[in-house]
C-alpha cells in the first residue's frame, strides 16, 4: 500500500489539475441528479408548513410556515370520505396491516415450499417446481379482473385476507430462497443427519437461523411492495375503513378537484405519510436492502 | 415422513391454484364469450372478442402510445441511471450519500409518485408549470393529450431512475480491480475506456434491466396513469393495462377486458422467454 503511494506522488503534480476537473464534473452530474429525485419532495413537503390559502395565490416558496400542526391534525384525524372512517391514523394502520402482512405470508410460505423442493425427494417435485413458478410470470395486473371475480365469490371483498393472500400468490420468494438453500453446503445437511435431527428440527434449528439476512432482506422488499400496492386494494376495497394510505391518494386527489378550496396541506401530508415508512426502512437498512434487490436476480 | 413435503409444499400450491390458475384460466375462457351487459349469462362469440379488438381504432391507438412510452420510460430511465451510477463509482467523497439521496425513491408508490407529479404540474401553482409558462408552453395537464403524456414520461422515469441505479452501481462495484487498471494503463480517455470495458461488463445487468423497465412500464406505471390522468380517461393517454381496468371495470365489457388480459399476458410470456434465453447465455459465459 505504501509503496504504490510513495511512486505515485512525485508524478502527480502534472495530471493533477485535470483529473479535478473530472472530478468536478462527476460530482456536479451526481448533485444534479440527486436534486431531480430530492427537489420535488421538498416542494410536497414544503406545502404542508403553510395553510392552503397560501399555497394557491403563492405556490411553494422558501420558507417554512407554521401549518404543520394544523395540517397535520386534519390529515390524521379527519376523515375526507363520507363515511367518516377513513382518517389518516386508519389509512396508516391499515397500510401497515398491508405491507407487513404480505410481508410475513410472502416469506412463510415461500421458505416452506422452498424447504419441500430443496431438501426431499418428490415424484411431482419437477411438476410442483413448474407450476410454483410459472406464476412469475403473470404479474397480477394481467388478470385481474378474473381475480376480483374469485375473491368475490369467496365473499372476500372489503376484507384483509382478500387483500393480502391474492398478492401473496406467486413465487418470487419462493424462488428467491430456493436458490438461497441450494448454496447451503451439503455437509450442513449432512452433519444435521448424522446428530440425528429430523426434518423439523433441520428446518429450525440450521436452516432459518442461516438464512437470518436473506430473511431481513426480503422483509424489506416485500414489506416496501406490499405497501405500495395500489391497483388491487383500489378494485378489492370499496370500503373506506379498509383503505390503505397509497389506495386512499386517488381520493385525496379527487377532494383537491372538486373542492373550492382545495385543502393542500393536508393532501400533501398524506401524501407525504404513504412515502416516509417505506422511505426510511429502505434508507436504514439500505446494505440488506440492496444485497436482497441485486441478488435476487441470480 | 412422506407425507411431510407435500404438507409443506400444500399452502403454497393452494394460494397459487385458488388465486392464478382459476382467474388466469377463467380470463382465457371469458375472453371467448360475449357478456350479457345485464349479467343475464353469456354466449360463445369464438375469436370475435379479438377481432374486435384489432379492429378497433382506439385500441390501436392506446396500444401504439403503450409502445412509444415504454420505449421513452425504458430508455431514459435507464440512460440517466447508467450516467448517475458510473459517476457515484467514480468518486470517493460523499460516495455513500449519492447513493442514499438517489435511491431513496424506490419506496415511493407509483401513485404517490403520480400525486406528486399533480403538485408540480398544478395549474395555479405548479412550479413545473410555471417553469414552462416562462418558455410560452402553456402546460395543461389531463386536458391536453402531449402535455399529460409528458408528465406520464417523466413521473415514471423519475419512479425507476432508482432501481435502475441500484443494479447499475452494483454491477460496477464488482468488476475486479484487476480489469479497471489494466483498462487504466492501456486506454486513458475515460469516453473510450467506458464504452470498451466498462459498457460490455455491464452488459448482463443491463439486459436485465431492460426486461425489468419493459415490464415496469408496461405494468407498474397503473398509479401513475390514474393518479395523472385524473380518473379522466376520456381524451386521455393511457397504457393497455389501463384500458382492461378501464373496460372491464366501469365499461364493463368483461369479454373484451379479458381479450386484453390475454394479449397481455402472451406479450408477458415471450418477455420472459426471451429474458430466460438471455440468462441462460450469461450463464453460459461467466
Amino acid at each position: 500500500m505504501t509503496d504504490t503511494t510513495f511512486t505515485t506522488a512525485p508524478q502527480a503534480t502534472a495530471p493533477k489539475r485535470r483529473i479535478r476537473w473530472g472530478r468536478i464534473a462527476d460530482h456536479a452530474v451526481l448533485i444534479a441528479g440527486s436534486l431531480f429525485m430530492l427537489v420535488p419532495l421538498l416542494i410536497v413537503m414544503q406545502t404542508t408548513t403553510v395553510p392552503d390559502a397560501e399555497i394557491i395565490k403563492h405556490g411553494p416558496q422558501l420558507k417554512i410556515g407554521n401549518a404543520l400542526p394544523d395540517n397535520f391534525n386534519k390529515a390524521m384525524f379527519e376523515a375526507s370520505g363520507f363515511s367518516g372512517e377513513n382518517t389518516g391514523v386508519r389509512m396508516l394502520l391499515n397500510s401497515f396491516i398491508l405491507g407487513i402482512g404480505f410481508a410475513v405470508g410472502k416469506i412463510a410460505l415461500g421458505m416452506i415450499a422452498a424447504y419441500a423442493l430443496v431438501y426431499f425427494r418428490l415424484r411431482f417435485a419437477t411438476a410442483a417446481f413448474w407450476l410454483i413458478f410459472t406464476t412469475l410470470l403473470l404479474p397480477l395486473e394481467v388478470r385481474i379482473l378474473p381475480s376480483y371475480e374469485v375473491v368475490q365469490k369467496l365473499g372476500m371483498l372489503n376484507t384483509y385476507q382478500g387483500l393480502i393472500i391474492p398478492l401473496v400468490a406467486s413465487a418470487t420468494a419462493t424462488f428467491f430462497f430456493r436458490q438461497f438453500f441450494r448454496s447451503v453446503p451439503e455437509e450442513l445437511v449432512e452433519a444435521a443427519r448424522i446428530d440425528g435431527a429430523g426434518p423439523v428440527r433441520f428446518f429450525i434449528d440450521i436452516l432459518v437461523p442461516l438464512s437470518r439476512t436473506m430473511i431481513a432482506a426480503m422483509f424489506i422488499i416485500m414489506f416496501v411492495f406490499g405497501w405500495n400496492q395500489y391497483l388491487w386494494p383500489t378494485m378489492i376495497t370499496t370500503d373506506e375503513g379498509m383503505y390503505t394510505l397509497v389506495r386512499g391518494i386517488k381520493q385525496i386527489t379527487q377532494v383537491l378537484e372538486g373542492a373550492s378550496l382545495p385543502e393542500y396541506g393536508r393532501s400533501n401530508l398524506l401524501a407525504l405519510i404513504a412515502i416516509l415508512p417505506p422511505v426510511f426502512i429502505v434508507i436504514f437498512f439500505q446494505s440488506w436492502f440492496v444485497k436482497g434487490l441485486t441478488e435476487s436476480d441470480k | 415422513m412422506k407425507w411431510l413435503p407435500i404438507l409443506l409444499l400444500l399452502p403454497q400450491l393452494l394460494i397459487i391454484a385458488i388465486f392464478f390458475y382459476w382467474p388466469a384460466a377463467h380470463a382465457v375462457q371469458s375472453s371467448f364469450y360475449l357478456q350479457d351487459p345485464f349479467g343475464f349469462g353469456s354466449t360463445f362469440v369464438g375469436w370475435e372478442n379479438y377481432a374486435d379488438l384489432f379492429g378497433s381504432a382506439e385500441y390501436r391507438k392506446v396500444a401504439w402510445f403503450t409502445v412509444i412510452f415504454t420505449l421513452l420510460v425504458t430508455f431514459l430511465s435507464l440512460a440517466i441511471a447508467l450516467l448517475l451510477a458510473v459517476k457515484a463509482d467514480n468518486v470517493l467523497h460523499g460516495a455513500k450519500t449519492y447513493r442514499t439521496l438517489l435511491m431513496w425513491v424506490y419506496a415511493v408508490a407509483p401513485p404517490v409518485a403520480g400525486f406528486i407529479g399533480l403538485i408540480m404540474f398544478d395549474q395555479t401553482f405548479g412550479p413545473l408549470t410555471r417553469l414552462f409558462g416562462q418558455f410560452g408552453w402553456d402546460f395543461v395537464l389531463g386536458v391536453n393529450f402531449n402535455d399529460t403524456a409528458f408528465a406520464m414520461v417523466l413521473v415514471s422515469v423519475w419512479k425507476q431512475v432508482p432501481v435502475n441505479f441500484i443494479f447499475f452501481l452494483s454491477g460496477l462495484q464488482s468488476i475486479p480491480r484487476s480489469v479497471r487498471e489494466a483498462a487504466l494503463i492501456d486506454n486513458r480517455s475515460g469516453m473510450s475506456r467506458f464504452w470498451d470495458i466498462t459498457f460490455p461488463l455491464l452488459a448482463p445487468t443491463g439486459f436485465f434491466l431492460l426486461i425489468t423497465n419493459i415490464t415496469y412500464a408496461l405494468f407498474d406505471t397503473f398509479g401513475v396513469v390514474d393518479t395523472l390522468v385524473k380518473g379522466e380517461p376520456g381524451n386521455n393517454p393511457m397504457t393497455l393495462v389501463y384500458k382492461v381496468y378501464v373496460d372491464g371495470f366501469r365499461g364493463n365489457d368483461l369479454g373484451g377486458s379479458s381479450a386484453q388480459s390475454v394479449i397481455l399476458m402472451v406479450l408477458v410470456l415471450a418477455l420472459t422467454v426471451f429474458q430466460f434465453r438471455l440468462v441462460e447465455r450469461r450463464i453460459h459465459y461467466t
